[in-house]
This record gives C-alpha cells, structure tokens and sequence, in this order.
C-alpha cells in the first residue's frame, strides 16, 4: 500500500530533551569498536580543544528518531514496518555534540516517494540545545519494500 | 578542535590506506543496545530467515559507523567531521561463528573546499559487494 502523502510536512517533538552523558558516549563507543580516547577521557577530549569528551559522527541516531516514531508509526501514514530497511543516512554538524549537552529534537517529514516497487520516506531532524543553538541536521531516509506495489 | 591532517599537505585523488574491521554477532548485540534499535533481523537468525535475510546482518549504522571511525582516526579529531553521508547499497551478511564479517574500508580525496574542508569518498566493501555507496564525508583540517 502506498504511504499517505499527507504526511510530508508533519512535524514531530521529542517529549524531552536528550542529555548526553559520558557514560553513553562511552556506550556507544564501545559498541562501535573506537578505543579513540576522545571519546572516553575529558582529559584528552580537553587536550584536542573541546570542553568535554565529544560524541562519534553517528552517535545522533541514538536519539534523534525518538519524535519521529509517533509519526510512523501512526497507521494512518500506512507504513508496515516488518518491510522497512535504512537507505540513506546523513548527518550534518555546526559543532560536534559533548557530554553534557541537552539536544532539542524536531522531525519533519519532508518527502514520500515511489521508485520502482518501494517507497521512500526522508525525515529531517533538527537538533539543537535548549538555549536554540543548532548544532546538528540528521536526515534519515527509510526504504519499505515493496510498499509501492 | 584540530584535525592532525594539513589542508596543505593532502591533494585531490590521495588515497587513504584501506582498513578492515571485523563484524561477529556479539558486535551487534553491543550495537543493538547502545543504539536502541533491536530489530531483530541484527541478533536472531530465526527471525532473519523467515523475513527471507539469508542470516542476521548487520545494522546499516553499524557499517556507516565505521566508515565514520575510518575518517576520525585518518582526521586525528572527531570534531573535525562536519558532514557525513551514505547510501545504504548492500547489507553485511554476519555468520554465527568466530569470525563473522570483515567491512574494509578505504578512502580517496574527492574534492577542496573553501575554510581548509575536504571532501573524502569512501569505499567499503564485505565479500564481493559494496555495502556503502555516495558514502561522502566532509572533514576541517587544519
């Protein structure tokens, strides 16, 4: 079934603001297999010029989805998920993300289409501090396969 | 923030030196709780299988972030990456034994930018195919 058009446009919050702490950053560097102490130690992280540890390229897709999923997941939008694989992926940064800072997240989704049998659904998030600070744009496109059948 | 890299010193078409990384399943099971998503098509081959995978494979954010690791260690600082993008073309097949897959990834200088940025193209490949493609990053050196 095709995804409902209407949607493009919609805007989704995240219920509360993500804090970022060391301890996940650790986390996920630690997932990712980069022993890079950057990451780790606030030390290291202060020596390279930054005011605490920083958060990997890729650490955003630990949060930024989170106002995006009551969007997809409405069925009105007529998304089945079990066929849903990621196609595209891009982050774009005005500053890296340290611990401790709490990230605003706003997606919209800004485009549905049809190619071939699958459809493709793009999602911008934009991430900023409390203060109003963007620090970073995610865009996020998922496949559903076969749902243009 | 201070990339170790020179704007200088690098030219258009240099090759950054292909790196493997290794991809057996407890990875994904770290990955899947680091990063909350816990389809289960990246840690239950039952479920792989049924959905026509033919066995678990790896996030696609997983594969992306160690393109991302590849970039930082070449930049020296993982600040300096201010853009990065990929296109998910193929997915990383991971057997349930002691090796798992391997993801090597290599990179080319693309392109120059204004403010001492470049652009670097990535390669990566597991087995035969090409599981990253339009996989760019734009990095700030120094």
């Amino acid at each position: 079934m095709a995804l409902n058009r209407d949607f493009v446009g919609r805007t989704f919050e995240a219920s509360a603001p993500y804090e970022v702490s060391r301890t996940k950053i650790r986390e996920f560097a630690a997932a990712i297999g980069d022993d890079n102490p950057i990451y780790r130690d606030k030390d290291a992280a202060v020596a390279a010029g930054h005011p605490d540890v920083i958060a990997p390229p890729t650490f955003p897709i630990v949060f930024s989805l989170s106002g995006a999923g009551q969007g997809i997941s409405d069925p009105g939008l007529g998304l089945n998920y079990a066929m849903v694989v990621h196609g595209e992926q891009r982050f774009e940064y005005r500053r890296p993300i340290y611990a401790g800072d709490e990230l605003v997240c706003t997606s919209t989704i800004t485009e549905i289409r049809s190619v071939g049998r699958n459809e493709f659904l793009t999602i911008r998030s934009d991430v900023t501090s409390t203060s109003g600070e963007l620090v970073c744009q995610t865009y996020n496109t998922i496949v559903e396969r076969g749902g243009a059948a | 923030m201070a990339a170790t890299i020179k704007y200088d010193e690098v030219q258009v078409g240099q090759e950054i030196p292909a790196v493997e990384y290794q991809v057996r399943r407890v990875n994904l099971v770290m990955y899947a709780g680091a990063s909350g998503d816990f389809n289960p098509i990246h840690w239950n081959e039952r479920h792989a299988k049924s959905v026509g995978l033919p066995d678990v494979i790896a996030h696609g954010m997983f594969t992306m972030a160690e393109g991302g690791r590849f970039v930082t260690d070449w930049a020296g600082d993982p600040g300096a990456v201010v853009d990065y993008g990929v296109r998910f073309s193929s997915m990383v097949v991971v057997p349930d034994d002691d090796q798992g897959a391997t993801i090597t990834i290599s990179g080319v200088i693309e392109d120059k930018l204004e403010d001492k940025r470049v652009v670097v193209a990535l390669n990566a490949r597991s087995g035969d195919a090409r599981v990253l493609s339009k996989a760019r990053a734009v990095v700030q050196l120094s």
